[in-house]
């Protein structure tokens, strides 16, 4: 097998990769925080995407720079989801909390198919047909510019979560739940605020993705899906964890479309997780309960 | 009232009711309820689509034709083999006297199922696997090639482009979608192919993947490192759209890309989508004659329904989904019932020489199968599909080797 299409497939694969990471991270952070699992994470993304193609046609704003109004406007809306509908499910059993999630996400679906009809949609941008050669190696323009987005988006989500008082409360609501009301901090407000990060982080993802693959309404759950295989892989609640196991997702359905059979591309994600489950249920980078 | 008065009216009321039933068999005579599946959302959606503007034509046009009523019952499958097999079920449960669809291998052969269980006739419009049709059904018809007829058709057109172009490439790369129609589609080029000694080319990898595939960059990676002249490619719609994008992210410029007969590439939605870049993509297809006094009465419908669509973007989902409803249609004219035994009988002795597809007449033979359904040579050229073989009805001549897309 020639070495630069292996060099060049497992180039692809971490790029896309990191934006499936950035994607996942937003359902970790979540998760580590408010300790509900967001069902509707991949059909966030899609409704990013929507929105991305919306800004795209309307004003024909690049995805790049409709990042910042769709994360704003995600940042807002995955705090008023919180704060309005999640809260009052935080007590109550997982059952409930995920029939909830399940609904918004049935709901945004139909939502979309109502607003948009099936049709796949997408942006054409200029540099998104264009490759950068370097020697033998050939890499996709639009991947290389999400991915570089999408790393910048998880090292501000660190640099947050390290540096600010915010960030820090946060982390205190999740290490100790009932420390963080005897010292007085207001934890649904921050449970809020981490929903708003983790739904602008969806948002981020979804507009790289655009640039990547078109969108339709029914595009959500596969994503959703395969967020908990890497969120899984990489450890739920961890962040770094997030990232790598997107990473080796990336990667590994590449390599196994490439040396096995492309049909088998997902195959090998499923076995990852299984491996995982196996002999590291906590995650590769998570943390044993 | 007295007893004479009394003794009519129940007389009469005894007729009446005895007749009743016989008045509900004629009421429900008039009208032929066609039960019309199609994949109007998910992957397939836009062909689904594509396919439900024939449909929507018929009961009006085919009034006009054999004055006959038709009452759609519209399904959407959303590109789901088990959702196909519940609408069905559903369909008949509400009345149903007739099935038309479903544009997909997979779930006419789900449908065909039902439609055998409870004994409605099926009148598949575009779906070519072969086993549909081989599995001895009495219910269950075809007015499309199976994937034998479709490569046959597509390969010996292949014969005729490299003639007229004088071109004889070498090698070619096979890659084909792994659904019911894409695996049926390979397993007859890997019959037939070998057999054929007037092809210059072999083929040097098979490359099969997801229908439903977000990104194809591992695939056409794999594809452009065999250094294949050309690109031999079985697809649908929105796969072929991604595919036709990484090949130019890749810089992937073989002689051609041709298809031995798969939907996707002549499509609207891939013009649209790709502009420039969908031209000269080569599909050897079931097409439709544009002359045809049939194809002139639907292209007038058509166009009255559709203002802002051209036929020819929608010609073979329309003119196959029209010409099943026009098969349960004449049908019904000439059983008089819409009784399902009585109907699908009818179907059997089907003989309609008019019609819009390339082809012989409409007959079918003893598997409930339409034979001599033929193909064109369709390339994309300034932006639309054009017949460019056989010469007969050639619209353009064929372009191959295809220039690089930068000089489209």
């Amino acid at each position: 097998m020639p070495l630069d299409l292996l060099a060049n497939v497992i180039i692809a694969g971490v790029l896309t990769g990191l934006v499936y990471g950035l994607m996942a991270l937003g359902l970790s952070v979540i998760f580590g925080v408010v300790r509900v699992v967001n069902f509707a994470h991949g059909e966030m993304m899609t409704i990013a995407m929507y929105a991305a193609v919306l800004l795209f046609g309307a004003f024909r704003l690049d995805p790049f720079l409709a990042v910042l109004p769709v994360a704003a406007a995600f940042f807002a809306f995955g705090y008023a989801l919180q704060a309005g509908l999640i809260n009052p499910f935080i007590t109550r059993p997982e059952h409930s909390q995920f029939i909830l999630m399940v609904a918004v996400a049935i709901i945004m679906v139909n939502g979309l198919l109502i607003g948009f009809g099936p049709d796949a949609r997408n942006v054409q941008t200029d540099y998104q047909l264009e490759s950068i050669e370097i020697g033998k190696l050939l890499v996709d323009k639009a991947r290389l510019y999400a991915a570089v987005v999408a790393l910048a988006a998880s090292a501000l989500l660190f640099a947050f979560f390290r540096f600010a008082s915010a960030g820090k409360a946060i982390r205190a609501c999740a290490d100790n739940h009932l420390g963080a009301l005897v010292v007085g901090l207001r934890v649904k407000h921050l449970y809020a605020l981490t929903f708003g990060l983790g739904s602008a982080c969806v948002a981020i993802a979804g507009c790289m993705m655009i640039l990547l693959v078109d969108v339709t309404p029914n595009l959500g759950p596969a994503y959703t899906l395969l967020a908990f295989v890497i969120v899984i892989v990489g450890g739920l609640g961890s962040m770094a964890g997030a990232l790598l196991g997107g990473v080796l997702i990336g990667v590994s359905e590449a390599l196994a479309g490439l040396l096995i059979t492309p049909s088998a591309k997902s195959m090998f994600s499923f076995g990852l997780l299984i491996l995982v489950l196996l002999f590291r249920p906590q995650g590769l980078l998570g943390r044993k309960a | 009232m007295n007893r004479r008065n009394f003794n009519k009216a129940v007389a009469a009321t005894g007729v009446a009711s005895a007749l009743a039933p016989f008045g509900i068999l004629r009421a429900q005579s008039r009208t032929l309820k066609v039960g019309v599946l199609l994949p109007r959302t998910g992957v397939q959606g836009f062909i689904g689509q594509s396919c439900q503007k024939g449909a929507d034509l018929a009961p009006g046009l085919l009034k006009e034709m054999f004055g006959v009523d038709i009452q759609l019952m519209n399904a959407d499958t959303e590109t789901n083999i088990d959702t196909a097999r519940t609408r069905a079920e559903r369909l008949i449960q509400e009345g149903a006297n007739v099935l038309v669809g479903p544009f997909d291998s997979g779930a006419a052969a789900a449908i065909a199922q039902v439609a055998e269980q409870r004994g409605v006739p099926f009148v598949i419009n575009i779906a070519a696997a072969p086993q549909i049709t081989e599995q001895g059904y009495k219910f269950t018809f075809r007015n499309f090639p199976t994937s034998v007829d479709l490569v046959t058709n597509g390969l010996a057109l292949m014969r005729d482009l490299f003639q007229a172009t004088a071109t004889a490439p070498r090698t070619a790369v096979f890659m084909h979608v792994n659904d019911t129609f894409g695996q049926a589609n390979a397993k007859a080029i890997g019959a037939i192919l070998p057999r054929l000694n007037y092809l210059p080319f072999k083929l040097v990898d098979t490359i099969s993947y997801d229908p439903a595939a977000k990104d194809l960059t591992v695939e056409v990676s794999k594809a452009k490192a065999t250094g294949a002249d050309f690109l031999l490619l079985v697809c649908r719609l929105n796969d072929s759209i991604i595919l036709r994008r990484e090949m130019v992210k890749q810089r992937w410029n073989p002689m051609g890309i041709i298809s031995p007969g798969s939907p996707g590439m002549y499509e609207e939605q891939f013009y649209k989508t790709l502009g420039k870049l969908s031209e000269y993509c080569i599909t050897n297809v079931p097409w439709y004659n544009p002359k045809a006094e049939l194809t002139r009465r639907i292209e007038k419908a058509f166009d009255a329904r559709n203002p802002k669509d051209k036929l020819m973007f929608h010609a073979l989902n329309v003119g196959y989904t029209f010409e099943a409803l026009m098969i349960a249609a004449d049908a019904f004219r000439r059983a008089k019932t819409a009784a399902p035994k009585e109907l699908a009988e009818a179907i059997r002795k089907t003989d309609i020489q008019s019609r819009m597809m390339l082809g012989g007449p409409l007959r079918f033979n003893a598997k409930g199968q339409v034979e001599g359904n033929a193909s064109a040579c369709v390339q994309n050229l300034g932006l639309k599909p054009m017949v460019v073989l056989p010469a007969a009805t050639a619209q353009a001549k064929p372009v191959f080797p295809t220039p690089d897309y930068k000089r489209a």
